[in-house]
């Protein structure tokens, strides 16, 4: 095994969180590598650059890792989870192919436990985290409109993405239920900023934006780090994280671009791989001192996965609308978002209105709703679909449950020969219950807006990647795995700063939390440098 | 690769599922530019491509091609409706492949061409429309 030289800090994912604690700790001018098992992705390289733009969302630009199959994912067992695992892996992580929506978790988030008697309360609340929020929100360059009743003060530093016909539309619907809506927050640029060009309204967001105006991370934070002198090394795959006999991290056993096992030894070992790579890698670091996996005495390593189960309620109104043109997601709606003691269930959910699909993708939606019969039929019907959709999103609070969880497949491996991790997930009751209300209340809208053929995808199909809470943060070493500040209670040179150490998963998209948290993290970290390990 | 019968299978059942539609100026889905379209960037779908002729060929005893059009299209959406892997490959692909022609497209008031550089417009509508919501109560909880 080839090793190398020692690093003070050595990051593994280079994804959002793993990109923001890179950016954050440079000014340390501490030696900070960065081990990402994936490439840098070229502009070029997106699927709105050619005439197949649409048919590539279903071969390598799938948001299913089992479905892309590129030599730099690793497959998922996800058979016996109702909900699939969506990610990507390279420079950027999931930012690459997220939808950039943008809306933090609120403050009764973090406060779950003592406001609605459920799950736990965290042990950082909002307030601790809104300065990083907003530094975040810079980083990121996220477009917005200030004044919102429906969540905390925010400075989004561009104005807001245009609402179009198909916005207007929701408005004038909402308006008339006298329901909440708000143009959405999004880290889409709706002018220049920092380098990045302004949105031209591909529509086609998700799968990487060719016009770089959507915010990943290799386009916002990674180059800052790099120019402030962190090194991210591409196609090194981590095994495991090594220790010493006094238990600490003594650095990773990793996988090069040419399947060379290499060892790297730090100081530090922060970990970045979302809320399955991380279980992943932690198990996978099991040994003799650690039988159970690394920071895994409390047992709670891989459980509590929280993946937000997200129904769709579309449906097609007479007027020709926006389509797939403009980004995607148009607005939000926190009128359902908060606890109310006259429904069935505690917690709540955020309301995302949504714009239509290009022609390739409504054919195929269509017919997956049964809106689009075979044969001589098919193209009157076809007719009152194109440019005539809407479509809202339910994003529902996910509470933990310790039979969530993500372990170790005992046959499946990577291409490196690394086991893989499986998923066993079932959606709870009280998120079931709030499903229906999401589901009966986006029904409304529509229908308040003139539409018809209104069809429900429940979540069977649709998977936001949202991979949360299998690292769970706690004050008590007995249930949970890092601390308040993102150390491992058992490893005292062992970070987390991802997805997975989320308490419980909020009703909303999680990248500006994940941040918000990493930097918070970094921000600790700088702050006892000198006594890091007590 | 396909063998000659399933790419004349292939082209029976799509011209069948798609049509062309002279009076909307539209192609049928086994128009040949459309066929080679599919054939050329089948890639990791063939595998799922050819059981779904396969299962169409059983469910017509090998006579789908000299089926009445009404007895075809019957057994398609029949077909289709079990909701399959393989059906939901096939129509996928058919689809992808119909639906970026540059004749089907210009027939649908889309420009034929990829999104990117020239993007689109989309208006910014109503903004008046949020004077109902600006003055609206907080609606979150403070947790202070
Ligand atoms: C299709 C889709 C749409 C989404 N839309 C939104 C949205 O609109 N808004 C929003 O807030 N969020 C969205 N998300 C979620 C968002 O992408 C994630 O929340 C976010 O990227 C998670 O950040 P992370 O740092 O936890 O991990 P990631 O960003 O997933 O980064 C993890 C990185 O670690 C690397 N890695 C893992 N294991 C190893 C290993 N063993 N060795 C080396 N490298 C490793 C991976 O390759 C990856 O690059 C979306 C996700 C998907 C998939
Ligand atoms: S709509 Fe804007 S952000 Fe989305 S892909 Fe197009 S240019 Fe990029």
């Amino acid at each position: 095994m080839t090793a190398n030289e020692k690093v003070d800090v050595l990051i593994v994912g280079a994804g959002a969180s793993g990109a923001a604690v890179a950016w954050s700790l440079a000014e340390t001018k501490m030696r900070i590598l960065c081990l990402e098992q994936g490439d840098w992705i070229k502009s070029t390289e997106f699927p709105t650059n050619g005439r197949d733009w649409e048919a590539r969302r279903y071969t390598d630009f799938a948001i299913s890792p089992n479905h892309r199959g590129r030599d730099t994912d690793y497959p998922v067992n996800d058979d016996a989870s109702i909900m699939k695992v969506a990610n990507f892996n390279g420079v950027g992580g999931g930012t690459v192919i997220y939808t950039a929506h943008w809306p933090r978790m609120h403050p009764s988030d973090f406060k779950v436990k003592s406001l609605d008697g459920v799950a736990d309360d965290w042990p950082v609340d909002y307030w601790a985290l809104e300065k990083f929020f907003e530094e975040n929100d810079r980083m990121m360059g996220v477009s917005g409109l200030a004044g919102d009743p429906g969540v905390p003060p925010r400075h989004p530093p561009m104005p807001p993405i245009p609402m179009g016909k198909t916005g207007t539309k929701y408005a004038q619907a909402m308006n008339k239920l006298g329901w909440h809506w708000w143009p959405s927050d999004t880290t889409i640029a709706t002018r220049e900023y920092e380098g990045r060009a302004a949105c031209i309204n591909l529509g086609h967001c998700t799968p990487g934006c060719a016009q770089g105006a959507k915010a990943s991370t290799d386009l916002t934070y990674w180059p800052l780090a790099i120019r402030a002198g962190v090194e991210l090394r591409t196609r090194c795959r981590v095994r495991e994280i090594t220790t010493g006999p006094d238990g600490m991290a003594t650095g990773v056993v990793y996988y090069d671009a040419q399947g060379v096992e290499q060892f790297q030894p730090a100081e530090v070992v922060i970990v970045a791989c979302n809320g399955v790579g991380t279980p992943r890698l932690l198990l996978n670091s099991a040994s003799g001192k650690f039988p159970n996996g690394l920071a895994n005495s409390s047992d709670q390593v891989g459980r509590n996965l929280m993946m937000h189960p997200w129904p769709i309620v579309s449906g097609y109104v007479e007027d020709m609308v926006d389509g797939g043109r403009g980004p995607i997601t148009c607005m939000w709606s926190k009128e359902f978002y908060e606890t109310d003691p006259k429904r069935d269930f505690v917690r709540g959910y955020t309301l995302q209105l949504g714009r239509g699909t290009g022609p390739a993708t409504q054919a195929i939606v269509g017919a997956a709703a049964g809106h689009l019969p075979w044969g001589r039929d098919h193209h009157r019907a076809y007719l009152e679909l194109l440019d005539h959709r809407v479509g809202i999103g339910v994003a529902c609070d996910d509470l933990p449950e310790a039979h969530n969880r993500v372990t170790i497949d005992p046959v499946l491996k990577d291409s490196n020969g690394i086991p893989a991790p499986r998923v066993d997930y079932t959606i709870g009751e009280n998120t079931r219950r709030m499903m229906e209300h999401g589901i009966a209340r986006a029904t409304e809208i529509l229908a308040a807006a003139g539409a018809k053929r209104i069809h429900t995808s429940r979540t069977e199909l649709n998977y936001p990647g949202h991979l949360l809470g299998t690292a769970r943060m706690g004050k008590d070493p007995e249930r949970s795995v890092v601390n308040e500040w993102g150390r491992s209670h058992d490893v005292k040179n062992l970070f987390i700063v991802d997805g997975s150490v989320f308490v419980t998963g909020g009703g909303v998209n999680p990248t500006s939390t994940i941040q918000a948290l990493a930097l918070y993290i970094a921000d600790q970290m700088k702050q006892r440098l000198a006594n890091l390990f007590d | 690769m396909m063998t000659d019968d399933e790419l004349r299978d292939l082209r029976d059942i799509a011209g069948t599922m798609i049509p062309a539609n002279a009076g909307r100026n539209l192609p049928g889905a086994d128009d040949p530019a459309i066929q080679a379209d599919i054939v050329k960037t089948v890639g990791r779908d063939l595998p799922r491509v050819k059981e779904a002729i396969a299962a169409i060929a059983a469910k017509s005893d090998g006579t789908f091609a000299s089926l009445d059009v009404d007895r075809r299209e019957a057994l398609i959406n029949e077909y289709f409706a079990g909701k399959s892997a393989p059906a939901a490959t096939l129509g996928r692909v058919i689809l992808g492949a119909y639906y970026r022609d540059d004749r089907v497209l210009t027939a649908l008031g889309w420009e034929p061409r990829a999104p990117f550089p020239k993007g689109f417009t989309v208006e910014q509508g109503d903004w008046s429309l949020l004077d109902a919501v600006r003055n609206r109560p907080q609606l979150w909880r403070d947790d202070r």
